[in-house]
């Protein structure tokens, strides 16, 4: 019944002289929400980008480990990057929308992969925006700028941007921290409907969102996974004193 | 006090620059005025400029602000995009590559206008021609160029070139299609201040595209732009009055070209207001 989606294989990340992760293990299973959560600087972005290689756009980062996708090795030399990222979407912290219409913001991933018919583009963006629960607002106004959507509707233009290339993984790298309580709640909600389909790994600082939306949660601290267990386990009964010591609010 | 008498210092420094700016207009256009008619726009020279009017010189400073601007710009966006996509930032052929540009960025135009005097007039044979004034004005404003395009994609935002990776997009997609659009007001400045260089240009142009009033009509023919009209108007002597028709003319392309220049910046801040939003 549990299928596992992503296997994390002794990862440690380095960046020059510094280490930001240490030997990470984690399985993630497939159609379910598993938060990674610890306080600023801990490497839990830095876990999240390994598991699409957006870490080696930065200059002078060193892999070692192995990632698994359904199996497949994502960090050896003949692993497509391009298909890698296409499978395993990213959503990040500040809702980024491209200076362009809504249309040819979702359109533009299915274009960069070669869809250009425009009956097919259509079909695409307008189920991506229903989706990322977007389109009653947006469906009027396809080809106004982005950038004049609220803050809540431009984060959830960007989560159907990746959902209109058909990623497999949804990554989010605290996708609420710039937003209201009111989008916030919407997002939790969005990303409930969302886990039937997608396998989403979430990095968040908030504690109360992890513990409400995630069915797994990882705890990090100074580049080491210090517990990585079932949501409702890791926050009744913490099987460390440091997750303990955290999720209680005595630091971070 | 003293902070009273400071503040009218610089009020002062700003009356001045604005008198100048208007005292020096101001007397092109009462100077100028007289000789502009509809046959000094259209009509040719005659009798060496003392009769007749510009209009072989007003096409001919069209035809080599176009022609280095097919040259400059192309290689100029080009050297931007390696620079700050490709290049690692360290590098140091980057590091040569932008020292090179801002240092020719500073050399005089008659410095520039010797340079194509030897290299494309005599060493390339293609003797005083639209071609050797091009291509030399080319190599002078390609540094304006290449900073300003340099800017304009380094301002574009990095989270742009993050979310166009992460959906799948190759580096040579995300730039064709994301940072060189987002830059393209930036850009567009600094193709209008070169093109206000051009078209004010006149050392080294005396020097490669020579001075005949006839129509240019290929590349290889010489060409005389309204600037060096000017200059051998007034310093042959041979009519005051049109020289000053001539600068009111050059100084109309000016601030339609500064005008167009603000209005590209304008749109610029506009739009990073609305990423902002």
């Amino acid at each position: 019944m549990e299928k596992i989606k992503l296997v994390s294989k002794e990862i440690s990340v380095f960046y020059k002289d510094f280490q930001a992760l240490f030997g990470i293990n984690m399985e993630i299973q497939e159609n379910l929400v598993t938060a990674l959560i610890g306080p600023s600087g801990c490497g839990k972005s830095t876990f999240l980008r390994t598991l699409n290689r957006l870490n080696e756009l930065i200059e002078g980062t060193v892999i070692e480990g192995q990632v698994f996708l359904d199996g497949r090795p994502i960090y050896d030399k003949d692993m497509d990057v391009v298909a890698l990222r296409r499978d395993v979407g990213m959503v990040f912290q500040k809702p980024s929308v491209f200076p362009m219409s809504i249309y040819d913001n979702v359109a533009y991933g299915p274009r960069v992969h070669g869809i250009n018919n425009k009956p097919q583009l259509d079909e695409i963006v307008e189920k991506s925006l229903k989706s990322a629960n977007l389109w009653s607002e947006a469906r009027d106004r396809l080809n106004a700028p982005a950038s004049r959507l609220s803050g809540g509707q431009q984060q959830r233009l960007v989560i159907a941007r990746v959902l209109a290339v058909d990623p497999e993984v949804i990554l989010m790298d605290e996708p609420a921290s710039a937003l209201d309580p009111i989008s916030t709640a919407k997002l939790e909600e969005l990303i409930q409907e969302l886990k039937e389909k997608y396998t989403i790994v979430i990095v968040t600082h908030n504690m109360q969102q992890a513990a409400r939306i995630s069915d797994f949660t990882g705890f990090f601290l100074n580049g080491h996974l210090v517990e990585f267990n079932k949501t409702e386990e890791l926050f009744i009964r913490p099987g460390d004193k440091r997750t303990e010591d955290y999720i209680t609010g005595r630091f971070g | 006090m003293k902070d009273k008498g400071i503040t009218a210092m610089y009020w002062l420094s700003a009356l001045m620059i604005m008198g100048i700016l208007f005292g020096i207009i101001g007397y092109i256009v009462v100077k100028g005025i007289g000789a502009i008619t509809p046959d000094f726009i259209f009509q040719a020279p005659a009798a060496g400029g003392k009769s007749g009017g510009i209009g072989t010189t007003i096409i001919s400073t069209l035809y080599i602000t176009l022609g280095s601007l097919i040259v400059a710009v192309p290689i100029g966006i080009g050297t931007a995009i390696y620079l700050e996509e490709y290049s690692r930032r360290q590098s140091t052929f980057a590091y040569l590559v932008n020292v090179t540009a801002e240092t020719l960025a500073g050399i005089p135009s008659i410095v520039y206008g010797l340079f194509g005097f030897v290299f494309f007039v005599m060493f390339l044979g293609l003797g005083w021609s639209l071609l050797s004034g091009s291509l030399t004005l080319a190599i002078m404003i390609l540094p304006t160029i290449t900073r300003t395009a340099q800017e304009a994609i380094i301002a574009v935002p990095d989270e742009y070139r993050e979310n166009s990776l992460a959906l799948g997009a190759s580096r040579w997609q995300t730039i064709s299609r994301i940072v060189v659009p987002s830059a393209v007001p930036g850009i567009l400045t600094g193709i209008i201040l070169s093109i206000g260089r051009t078209v004010g240009e006149t050392a080294a142009l005396v020097l490669t595209a020579g001075s005949s009033l006839g129509l240019p009509t290929s590349l290889s023919d010489p060409a005389r732009t309204m600037s060096v009209h000017l200059y051998i108007l007034a310093m042959e002597g041979i009519s005051i009055q049109r020289a000053f028709g001539t600068a009111f003319v050059i100084i109309v392309f000016i601030l339609i070209i500064n005008y167009l220049a603000n209005w590209s910046l304008n749109s610029l801040s506009k739009a990073n207001r609305w990423e902002k939003g």
